[in-house]
């Protein structure tokens, strides 16, 4: 009634900024991302950082408790169990990167395609990804092992393939939305083509959901992993790996020496938490952007 | 002003209206010329009085509301007009007791004599029965998972320990009178098998059911397509005749509310700014806000140029300087007094103005001078 | 058109099933080598042994024809033999099933009992509570099973002595103390899920419109939230409680490896250890079997629950 009609102009909104998406999710989450960002430190460096050997055995110190730079003690080899846990964050961390990396590209993929051409072609995808539920992603890693033996490689793809269909339904819904906004029609009247228009305005536009899914799921996959490191298909002792080690120093808690184990499980809990309250932010704020 | 003949013909050629309905509305456009161009020769059903509420709007105890003051007297309809943020909604939940946790409320509301703020138990049970409300958006204000009968006899049921039997047999009748047939089968479905406009007109029905005394209805038709709006109406309107219901008509439509309401109230910024008989409001209104409400609509008979519009955006209460006049700002008529302090409503002619040059400009707020926003006075 | 739907479900749970046995079956052609050096585990068999095998699995036909055989004697109970234990893999899984269903089921009644009620109790009152409940279940949600294992192990059964450390119980009453720590341990990070879940679905529910129809109906408020606040929440949680529930099925295998239960995951996971090829793919086909009928009763669940779904898929 009282208001003039405005000019409209066909413009594609613009995705999120990186420092802005983490400014809005707040104290928490910027604690988080503290937390991550230290993790990662420790585990391009690691090996570096670590003041003692982390694989080399001496029985003689086997459970040892903490004393002077041995904050966490020894473990069942006698082997310093701080300087182990920072050589395990390399490939504790290592293997989810893989299996996020993995999971989000053919995920977002497939989710672009089915949203994009609908009909016959997002059926099929739909329904593949369906049956792809059927398979939780330990299982699907135990299978790989006993196939492939056991190896951080083999998890890591199983859990990626198990993965997938999660993204792909979540990004799906996302990118069909995305799909019928009016500018992506203005785009193709306009000639542009189909990948040019996924790939430069639906992508970026869903980015904060990538972003927040790739985060909530690196803490799924590293306790996927770890667990899978500790049943002793993954991560082969004597390498370093938090899941390794909880499950080689789980002897010593019946005789009383939990805290090799215990160390490595706070770390693993540690991280995760970081991970979930991150995403957790990250997603809520993708949904409030929509 | 076409369209209300238009809608009064749908209304008595349609479907079978009361006898007293057809003759209402045979009389003169469907507005009911009673006790309400009366001064109070009946006591007022529902009072509200110097009603200030203030909500928690980004961290801070901000006013919604602003010495809201109104009456409606038993089978009346008063209309309450106004744009986004003006406050009405928010009146009809003050008054209904659904405001949001931790809102701060000053003021009195009486229905029936008694506090409506104090009620509680039995009383406020009473009270719920004796004032039903009519929602904007059906979909969402009717529960998904459950039947249409369930939703209809729900309060029967409960509260007036009706037992189902009768209660579903009542539903099924109030069903034929919102025009609905085949009401038994109807009260088996869910509400996703009905269109919006059926599942306004059955919202309608089962606020009729627990025998109310005062209708609020929140823009009942606002989430409906034109052509339901009309029937949908029509259907309020007849029904409210026919028990003799008062209502409380919320919308942002000032011809709506003056071809429905026998008396219509305007606000603006959380306050009401103007009340007057509906047909005096279009031709003749104390405010200039009304004026240019009125101008801004676009008429049908006439070719306009360019579309009037008022410079600047409505205002929420909150936003609204407190001591002056809160449309000065956009107003064509402002001048130094109006920036003195907050305007009170004043008796003018039979209605309230809450303009500080209400006698000044008096007969000159015709809506054709509304126009331009150029004020020679 | 709820038998469509029905149906629809049916045909995917079939189609599920079938293409996992595929993949379950096909493993032997994926690993490294031929299928017979899969089978025998890398082991070096007399060929007596060999023959036998190649009989049994009918290695010289089509791949089709070995996967329709295997998948007719799987539906008639027969899964081959252990190449470890020389008994049926059959039988093998029958020991142990009992005890991974037990398992399963303590679990889910934690989760059920405790994360629903905290959940409708956080949700439905503001305050100390309801923080308290989202704090914890923060932090619970990241404790992973075999870290909740040692921690319960060193506290509750090292430390404390309350409950055995490790292996399973001889009857009813040492089986529930044998399994309460493997239990909670397993339970743990579904349960703060399922009761972060609900309380979300309570507060939204308590929020929509629907309910404000009600009130303003004078609905009492004990009335109110059972029949259209935690009615119309039940559609969330029931659908995360049972994929929970479903989830149980594969953690549960890091949780008896911790406790050392002789459970069907234990075992799965020391047989793909050894490489005994026709166990794991016993015990994976009975474990995905689970999951996906699981998840089939989520699905029809939801349909029962929410009248609005004819056709379609649980996330709309």
């Amino acid at each position: 009634m009282s208001t003039a009609i405005p000019l409209v102009t066909v413009q594609a909104p613009r995705g999120g900024r990186a420092v802005g998406l983490l400014r809005g999710t707040g104290a928490a989450g910027i604690a988080s991302a503290a937390v991550i960002l230290a993790a990662t430190v420790v585990a391009v460096v690691g090996p570096a950082l670590a003041p003692f050997s982390p694989t080399l055995p001496n029985l003689a110190l086997a459970f040892v408790g903490p004393t002077g730079a041995h904050l966490f003690g020894f473990d069942y080899e006698g082997r310093d169990v701080l300087s182990r846990l920072l050589a395990g964050a390399q490939s504790s961390m290592l293997g989810p990167l893989a299996v996020v990396i993995g999971a989000l590209v053919i995920g977002t993929l497939l989710a672009v395609i089915a949203a994009w051409r609908r009909g016959m072609v997002d059926a099929v995808i739909s329904s593949s990804l369906d049956i792809l539920f059927a398979f939780p992603g330990i299982l699907l890693a135990v299978l790989a092992a006993a196939v492939f033996g056991a190896g951080l490689p083999a998890a890591s793809i199983s859990l990626a393939i198990a993965y997938m269909p999660y993204v792909a339904r979540v990004l799906r819904g996302a990118a069909l939305k995305e799909r019928s906004q009016p500018y992506v029609a203005a785009l193709e009247v306009q000639g542009a083509s189909a990948t040019s228009i996924c790939l430069r305005h639906i992508v970026p536009n869903v980015m904060p959901l990538i972003v927040a899914q790739a985060t909530i799921l690196f803490g799924y996959a590293m306790v996927d992993l770890a667990a899978i490191s500790f049943l002793g298909l993954g991560v082969q002792p004597p390498a370093a790996n938090w899941g390794v080690m909880i499950s080689e120093n789980q002897v010593g808690i019946p005789q009383g020496y939990p805290l090799p184990a215990l160390a490595a499980g706070a770390c693993i809990v540690a991280i995760v938490i970081a991970f979930n309250v991150l995403g957790e932010r990250l997603f809520e704020q993708a949904q409030g952007a929509r | 002003m076409s369209e209300t003949k238009g809608r009064g013909a749908a209304r008595t050629g349609e479907r079978g209206t009361s006898d007293e309905g057809r003759r209402r509305s045979e009389a003169g456009m469907g507005r009911w010329v009673g006790p309400g161009s009366r001064e109070a020769s009946t006591a007022p059903l529902l009072e509200v009085d110097g009603l200030t509420v203030r909500l928690r709007v980004e961290g801070a105890q901000r006013a919604v509301l602003r010495d809201v003051s109104l009456a409606v007297r038993p089978g009346e309809a008063l209309g309450l007009v106004g744009e986004s943020g003006s406050g009405k909604s928010m009146t009809a939940r003050a008054i209904d007791r659904l405001l949001p946790r931790g809102a701060e409320v000053s003021g009195q509301i009486r229905f029936d004599g008694a506090d409506v703020m104090t009620l509680a138990g039995a009383g406020l049970r009473g009270y719920r029965n004796g004032v039903a409300m009519i929602f904007q958006d059906p979909r969402a204000h009717v529960n998904p998972v459950r039947r249409i009968g369930d939703f209809m006899t729900e309060a029967l049921r409960t509260n007036l320990d009706v037992p189902a039997g009768e209660a579903y047999r009542r539903a099924a009748d109030m069903l034929g009178q919102v025009g609905i047939d085949d009401g038994e089968r109807r009260l088996r479905q869910y509400p996703h098998e009905l269109s919006g406009g059926m599942l306004q007109r059955v919202m309608i029905a089962a606020a009729l059911l627990t025998e109310p005394k005062l209708l609020l209805a929140d823009e009942p038709t606002t989430a409906l397509d034109v052509t339901t709006q009309a029937e949908v109406m029509a259907i309020l309107d007849d029904l409210r005749r026919e028990f003799g219901l008062a209502m409380l008509f919320i919308t942002h439509d000032l011809e709506l509310a003056a071809a429905i309401c026998d008396r219509t109230a305007v606000m603006y910024a959380g306050q009401i700014v103007e009340v007057r008989e509906s047909a005096l409001l279009h031709d003749d209104p104390l405010h200039p806000y009304t004026a240019a409400l009125a101008a801004a609509r676009p008429d049908i008979a006439q070719t306009a140029h360019r579309l009037a519009a008022i410079p600047g955006r409505p205002l929420s209460a909150f936003e609204a300087p407190e001591d002056e006049c809160a449309f000065a700002p956009r107003c064509p008529h402002a001048r130094d007094i109006c920036r003195e302090a907050t305007p009170e409503l004043i008796g003018l002619d039979g209605g309230l103005s809450r303009c500080a040059r209400a006698a000044d400009l008096r007969g000159r707020l015709r809506p054709e001078l509304a126009e331009g926003g150029q004020s020679d006075d | 058109m709820r038998l469509a739907f029905l149906g629809r479900r049916l045909a995917m749970l079939v189609a599920s099933l079938l293409v996992a046995s595929f993949v379950i079956f096909g493993a032997l052609y994926l690993a490294p080598g031929n299928p017979i050096a899969a089978l025998s585990g890398g082991r070096s068999l007399p060929p007596s042994s060999l023959k036998v095998l190649e009989a049994r699995y009918h290695l010289n036909q089509p791949f089709l024809t070995q996967y329709w055989y295997w998948l007719d004697n799987a539906l008639h109970g027969n899964l081959g033999i252990s190449i470890t234990l020389r008994e049926n893999v059959t039988t093998l899984i029958a020991s142990r099933v009992w005890t991974t269903a037990g398992l399963v089921l303590y679990a889910s009644l934690i989760i059920l009992v405790l994360g629903i009620g905290m959940g409708v109790l956080a949700g439905l009152r503001p305050g100390l509570l309801d923080t308290s409940v989202l704090v914890s279940s923060a932090i619970s949600a990241a404790i992973p099973s075999f870290v909740a294992a040692i921690v319960l192990i060193s506290l509750f059964a090292v430390k404390l002595r309350w409950f055995p450390a490790l292996g399973n119980g001889s009857d009813f009453v040492s089986n529930l103390r044998h399994f309460t720590l493997p239990a909670v341990a397993l339970a743990l990070s579904s349960l703060a899920i399922v009761a972060r879940v609900t309380r979300a679905a309570i507060r939204e529910e308590a929020d929509r419109e629907h309910v404000q129809t009600a009130i303003s109906r004078g609905i009492p408020r004990r009335q109110l939230v059972r029949r259209h606040i935690l009615r119309n929440a039940a559609i969330p949680i029931t659908t995360v409680s049972g994929i929970t529930i479903a989830s149980l099925i594969a953690v549960a295998a890091v949780v008896e490896t911790a406790f050392s239960l002789n459970g069907l995951g234990a075992y799965l996971v020391a047989s793909a250890q050894d490489k005994d090829l026709a166990v794991v793919q016993g015990i994976s086909l009975v474990l995905v079997s689970a999951f996906v009928v699981i998840n089939m009763a989520v699905d029809l669940a939801y349909a029962v629950l929410d009248p609005r779904v004819a056709l379609g898929s649980r996330a709309a």
